[in-house]
């Protein structure tokens, strides 16, 4: 009676989960699809704790768990910046990865109270399948996601590391994992260093799959790591026949598979080359051989203002440097003077800018700019033939033209904002020296309606504010 | 009688159709909002970590269990109330334009 009720609650906390997900079509019905995920989470709690009656012990522990990590969590999901909101998602799925390998320690270790074990004292064979995925899964996720954090957060640095053979050391460990499964489920469970065999060789994995990704493919990395947090969740759902958390794994699962395919369809990259890793490393020699000095027209913040105020329509147009200049509120204070002046402002974002997906719409509403006047790629490609000004502040490769007209490029296919048919491309960039993250230089520095505004984005766009 | 696992591999690939659609119909806009939600319902893991907890102490590696199913609750705590509370702060940000 009881686990037929407690089914049905957490078939209710699944659902509320789904309607979590469907509120985000729309900023209006987001809100109330985000409280609709907190009462699911409630509810599953509330369920388990019904379900396992736990003792005095058992409810210090979980109380002084539960205070200490929420505590935590409430602190950091306050005080964090807005602009570090990709190395705060990577460092979310590395506790969740973490979770799960421990869920599964405590699965395998104490078998009985999950109901897994067998007559004789093992653990049942679909059990130990699911527990050893859970596990790998988890590892897999916890360190490819503090690899992933370090890479964003700039502790470590955000190139390829090339191992050599590393594609033949990844399947060694795999068979070494698969071997270590079927060891573990000969003997029924009973060998503890099988199950830490097959973490340690999945935390290995995970290391080893991320570090020779480049920063600009962590968009792909933090939606792939996403999904993969999903699956393990999934995983252990069958072993405790919980249904809440099959259908979360299975969302979230889907959520990130699908995040990481349209990342990689911005960006006209096959979802496996990406995992090979080294995008940029390879194109070293392109990158190096288009050095030679072009001229090109540099301007100053003064100059950018008198072009924007005589403007009609102006189409700003942010990427990384935006993010890492913290320039957003800027950008927005410049947006406001042009509105005064009467100009037509508008924003356009492509998929793949900053670091991970929708990272730039987060910053402009940080910044107070109103969504209907934010803009997708395929939304609004076709009016810079008619605007005045397209104002490029942070983003290189989305809007480098050679992707539509140079086969030989790495970026050739890309889908890209096609600025260059503004009447102006004001650019901002640090210097002329670096190149986009794909390691390839940019036409459109050279083209003759483009002046380089050269400087920190943030600067700059004050100035011209200034100038304004 | 059919083993459950049918039944669970059945709500399972449901899920996976329903998660497809769904995470479809999301806003482009709202696509680091949808990364923090996820990431706080899986962590709905919680369940398994409460389940760890509350095993019994006096069984063979009762203990172990315990005390990973503390860590795993800690853990999945953090990012239940990270995970949402950060989600819903982004999400009071987006505003529509204000009409004149």
């Amino acid at each position: 009676m009881n686990a037929d009720l407690a089914a049905l609650l957490y078939l209710v906390s699944g659902v509320l989960f789904i309607l979590a997900l469907r509120g985000l079509s729309s900023p209006e019905t987001s809100r109330q699809g985000n409280n609709f995920g907190m009462l699911g989470m409630a509810i599953a709690i509330a369920t388990t704790l019904w379900l396992v009656s736990p003792d005095t012990t058992t409810l210090m522990i979980i109380v002084g768990a539960v205070v200490i990590g929420g505590g935590i969590g409430a602190l950091i999901a306050r005080s964090i910046k807005m602009t570090a909101m990709p190395q705060l998602v990577a460092a979310f799925h590395s506790l969740v990865g973490l979770a799960a390998v421990a869920v599964a320690a405590a699965a395998f270790y104490a078998p009985e109270s999950f109901h897994i074990a067998t007559a004789d004292g093992g653990i049942k064979m679909s059990s130990l399948i699911e527990l050893a995925l859970g596990t790998a899964i988890g590892a897999i996720t916890f360190t490819g996601s503090v690899i992933a954090f370090a890479k964003l957060n700039g502790n470590m640095s955000g190139a390829p590391i090339m191992l050599p053979a590393r594609h033949l050391i990844n399947i060694a460990i795999a068979v070494a994992i698969v071997a270590l499964v079927v060891m573990t489920i000969q003997d029924g469970g009973r060998t503890a260093w099988h199950f830490w065999a097959i973490a340690g060789l999945s935390l290995l994995i995970g290391v080893l799959l991320i570090i020779p990704i480049g920063g600009a493919d962590m968009p792909v990395v933090v939606s792939m790591l996403n999904s993969y947090s999903g699956w393990a969740a999934a995983a252990l759902g069958f072993t405790l026949e919980n249904v809440a958390l099959i259908i979360t794994g299975a969302l979230v699962g889907s959520s990130g598979a699908i995040l990481s395919y349209i990342m990689c369809k911005a960006m006209n990259r096959s979802f496996i080359s990406v995992i090979l890793g080294g995008f940029g490393a390879a194109d070293g020699a392109t990158a190096a051989a288009t050095g030679i000095q072009r001229s090109y027209k540099a301007g100053s913040a003064d100059d950018a203002a008198f072009i924007m105020k005589n403007a009609s329509k102006v189409i700003i147009v942010p990427g990384y440097g935006m993010a890492s200049a913290q320039a957003q509120h800027s950008v927005r204070e410049m947006a406001d003077m042009l509105k005064k002046e009467g100009v037509d402002v508008k924003y356009a974002i492509h998929p793949v800018a900053g670091r991970m997906p929708g990272h730039m719409n987060v910053l402009l509403a940080e910044a107070n700019v109103p969504y209907d006047e934010v803009f997708e790629l395929e939304d609004i490609n076709n009016e810079f033939s008619q605007c005045d000004v397209a104002y490029v502040i942070g983003a290189n490769d989305v809007t480098n033209p050679l992707a539509k007209t140079d086969p030989q490029s790495p970026i050739f296919g890309m889908p890209i904002l096609d600025v260059e048919k503004a009447k102006t491309v004001l650019f901002v960039k640090r210097s002329m020296g670096g190149v986009g993250y794909a390691g390839v230089d940019n036409e459109l520095f050279y083209r003759d309606n483009t002046m380089m505004l050269l400087g920190d984005a943030k600067k700059m766009t004050d100035e011209i504010v200034k100038g304004l | 009688m059919v083993d459950p696992f049918v039944f669970y591999l059945a709500i399972f690939v449901l899920a996976i159709f329903v998660g497809y659609y769904v995470v479809w119909s999301v806003t482009p806009a709202l696509h680091t909002p949808l990364m923090a939600v996820t990431n706080a319902i899986s962590s709905v893991i919680i369940v398994g970590a409460l389940i760890a907890a509350a095993a019994n102490a006096n069984v063979e590696n009762g203990w172990i269990a315990k005390g990973a199913g503390g860590l795993a609750a800690g853990l999945a705590a953090v990012n239940i109330f990270g995970g949402f509370l950060v989600t819903q702060r982004m999400l009071a940000m987006y505003k529509k334009k204000e009409k004149k």
